[in-house]
């Protein structure tokens, strides 16, 4: 082959290159893309949980059942593999640090809420290798379902036990299915979103939503003037593990 | 060229095998897939969402899920809540009359309901046992255990 | 030069064909995995990698390990590694193949595993793991082969590859380096929260991967007339020796901290492991078993007589490597996962097709390394004929 039909071949073939992937690539024509209208939005979203509010119904589970039931969590009967979005533990589970071995009166065995804390500098998000979990601007640890890969570095990363795993098939598990949201399938992590497909449309979230006697508190943690800022600058509250430096965003009101 | 008894043969024989496809097939004729439209517009203009339906989802999806942004507006203007539960199947009211019709046409698979539900679902149901689940003795539903905790 | 692999005794086919049905066993489980999910395996919400990740990790050591027999050679001019390089840099491959097959079956969504490269996220140590690992396996193989072809040719191996030999070394530590940092930067897992955990997995693997090494070139003494000269055999010998004392002196260090402080979380796990937790003693067993085996290697090896003595030697080797292995491979994972977060204790045992799918990449790699070695020797012998 002499110079110059090398040139043309590879001239030919530049192109080739270029436009092939070109033609496969073809963008969607120039569309816009808006927030929803009406959404709730905060600079960080965060949580207090008025436990002794909570305490005042001891047999209520009003607000796991809401956001087990509209977020299609599974009922899986084996402890071991059970998934789990907000649930209850007791007070040396949650707070393992804290038992005092004179003065156990007042949270010995006392139940807890448990769910993501949304941490401010969340260790799963930092460990996830495709981004499938994230921190959105507005503080929420979010889940990308489309992207996990399903190799529960995350879990290992949480100190807070706030993520679940689907190790089978959970479907089958879902006894009463919420057309309004997608179920979860085998192989991803999952865990509470603090409702964001709900702020979306303007509504708090559903675990606060259910709980009659008040107990949760949702709001900008970085808004003077919300609730949640208020009743945190005014009360004591306690955070799980905060020497671990993860920030968490939910609080436990006990004073 | 050596060994050219064996090489050319094996080559004819391995280019019927790979086109093998087109040989069964050949004179047969498939019916086109007539998948059920809804009544009304679509987002986009029937041609457009016919080859790029895949494209749009996924930048739906992305958009969404990851910048927030639920609200598209198309090309001429109008606005769609962004959801595959709760847009796209709000008008397409049946995933198997319309979403299988070609997909099954053209053998593929996209595994969306795996986590969406169709708008037909009501339920699900049980888990499945295979042979290759029965080989290796695998229970099929997880059932309680006593193991666990303290 | 692939064709020495397919001439060969009766012993070697037969050899293969055990481990092909072995890889088949465990590739029939791996399909019933991924019908089912993980769920197949004794994984669990609190215990969320298991059998797996473990012999991941400890496999990652056994190819970093391959660098004891390279570096003395090329940095050190040690000229007796000359004909034993080619075993480490093969030993190695045939680990970090092992160690992506892991990583394959223990990801739950397995044709997504592109989305780390579609979507590269340099903030996760997976990320630098997967360029590390494949790095090291391409280095490898370029090294590998390329030196063998020299000989198989009668000549010196080709300039350019100077440059990844020398590339391949720093790259094996970084390797293993990489694989510890995957636990060790996880706040509230208190086990693996250690300053030491990658020295640590260095030198347990420097002494595990050798040690197979040694067996391996001891085996391959017997079925061949391949020879290397005992002083080969003597040097690695002490590579091991130093190796396994620095790991038990690092599991001193970490006794020392956990215990001396008294930090409820740092004594938790290692209590778990030796003593047993809330009534939990599952691997009390195994994690004694592995560390008096240590110890007693680590006493067969230092005093020179016995570790001269090819008897002996053989069994420290086999005895330490089993040791590492417990303690690496089953040690690790569950006393970094108990207790919970949550201070219970989930206990983890692993299931049989959880087994057979590990058991079947084991095969997997030692049919890639019989085969390795099988050519390695064959050139060998026909340079000496």
């Amino acid at each position: 082959m002499d110079r110059r039909k090398f040139l043309k071949l590879a001239a030919i073939s530049a192109s080739l290159a270029g436009g092939v992937p070109g033609f496969f690539n073809r963008e969607v024509k120039a569309k816009n893309y808006s927030p929803p209208p009406g959404a709730l939005t905060a600079r960080r979203w965060g949580m207090a949980i008025d436990i002794k509010k909570c305490w005042e119904e001891p047999e209520c589970n009003d607000c796991i059942k809401a956001c087990h039931h509209i977020h299609n969590v599974p009922n899986i009967p084996e402890k071991k593999k059970e998934i789990k979005w907000i649930w209850k533990d007791e007070f040396e589970h949650v707070f393992p640090d804290k038992p005092n071995e004179f003065n156990n009166l007042v949270f010995s065995h006392k139940p807890f809420i448990l769910l993501c804390n949304h941490c401010k500098h969340p260790p799963c998000v930092r460990v996830c290798p495709t981004q499938a979990t994230f921190k959105r601007e507005d503080g929420i640890v979010m889940m990308d379902y489309h992207r996990c890969i399903g190799c529960r570095f995350c879990m290992a990363a949480c100190p807070f036990g706030a993520r679940s795993f689907n190790w089978v098939d959970p479907r089958p598990y879902i006894q009463d299915p919420n057309p309004e949201f997608p179920t979860r399938m085998k192989g991803v992590v999952e865990k509470c979103l603090f409702c964001y497909e709900r702020l979306e449309k303007g509504q708090i979230p559903a675990c606060v939503e259910a709980c009659k006697r008040k107990a949760l508190i949702f709001g900008d943690l970085e808004d003077e003037n919300s609730e949640i800022a208020q009743v945190l600058k005014s009360r004591f509250s306690i955070r799980r593990k905060p020497e671990l430096g993860t920030g968490p965003s939910v609080f436990y009101l006990i004073g | 060229m050596y060994n050219s008894d064996k090489v050319i043969p094996g080559i004819i024989i391995f280019v019927l095998f790979v086109t093998l496809p087109i040989w069964w097939n050949h004179g047969k004729t498939v019916a086109a897939p007539q998948p059920e439209l809804p009544q009304g517009r679509c987002v986009e203009s029937k041609e457009y969402m016919r080859s790029h339906h895949m494209q749009l989802l996924n930048q739906w999806r992305n958009m969404a899920i990851r910048d927030g942004m639920r609200v598209y507006t198309s090309s001429d203007g109008a606005r769609f809540w962004i959801g595959l539960q709760n847009g796209c199947m709000k008008c397409h009211h049946d995933k198997s009359k319309f979403c299988d019709r070609c997909h099954q046409f053209a053998a593929v698979e996209p595994y969306c309901w795996n986590c969406h539900i169709p708008p037909e679902t009501k339920k699900f149901g049980p888990p499945k046992a295979t042979k290759l689940l029965k080989l290796f003795h695998v229970p099929v539903t997880l059932g309680d255990s006593q193991e666990g905790e303290e | 030069m692939l064709e020495k692999a397919l001439v060969g005794s009766r012993k070697y086919w037969l050899w293969l064909a055990f481990l092909g049905t072995l890889i088949f066993i465990g590739f029939l489980a791996f399909l019933a995995q991924l019908q089912y999910g993980l769920g197949i395996t004794g994984m669990s919400r609190d215990v969320s990698w298991g059998f797996y990740v473990a012999q991941f990790t400890f496999l990652v050591g056994v190819a970093a390990s391959g660098v004891m027999v390279v570096l003395p050679y090329y940095l050190h001019n040690h000229k007796v590694f000359g004909p034993v390089t080619i075993f480490g840099e093969f030993l190695a491959i045939a680990a970090v193949i092992m160690c992506l097959l892991f990583i394959i079956v223990d990801i739950g969504q397995t044709h997504r595993l592109f989305n780390v490269l579609l979507h590269p996220t340099p903030h996760s140590m997976l990320f630098y793991d997967m360029i590390v690992l494949n790095g090291y396996l391409a280095l490898n193989v370029i090294c590998g082969w390329a030196a063998l072809h020299g000989e198989y040719k009668g000549t010196h191996y080709p300039k350019w590859v100077k440059p990844f030999i020398y590339l391949s070394i720093p790259w094996a530590f970084s390797i293993h380096t990489v694989t510890a940092f995957l636990y060790a930067g996880l706040p509230g897992r208190h086990f693996w929260l250690t300053a030491v955990m990658a020295p640590r997995f260095l030198a347990s693997a420097f002494c595990s991967g050798p040690a197979l090494l040694l067996i391996a070139i001891l085996i391959a003494q017997k079925v061949s007339k391949f020879r290397v000269d005992p002083k080969a055999i003597d040097t690695l010998s002490k590579i091991i020796t130093y190796a396994l004392l620095a790991n038990i002196f690092l599991f001193g260090c970490e006794l020392f901290t956990a215990f001396y402080s008294h930090i409820p979380g740092h004594m938790a796990s290692i209590v778990y492991l030796f003593k047993g937790l809330h009534g939990h003693t599952e691997w009390v067993i195994f994690m004694w078993t592995a560390w008096l085996l240590m110890a007693a290697a680590a006493l067969i090896l230092v005093i020179p007589p016995l570790r001269r003595n090819l008897n002996t030697l053989v069994l420290a080797c086999i005895m330490l490597f089993i040791g590492a292995w417990i303690d690496k491979g089953i040690g690790l994972l569950t006393g970094g996962f108990t207790p919970t977060p949550f201070e219970t204790v989930t206990p983890y045992r692993p299931t049989v097709p959880e087994l057979l799918i590990s058991l079947g990449i084991w095969a997997t790699g030692f049919l890639i390394m019989t085969v390795l070695f099988k050519i390695a020797i064959a050139v060998k012998e026909a340079r000496a004929a």
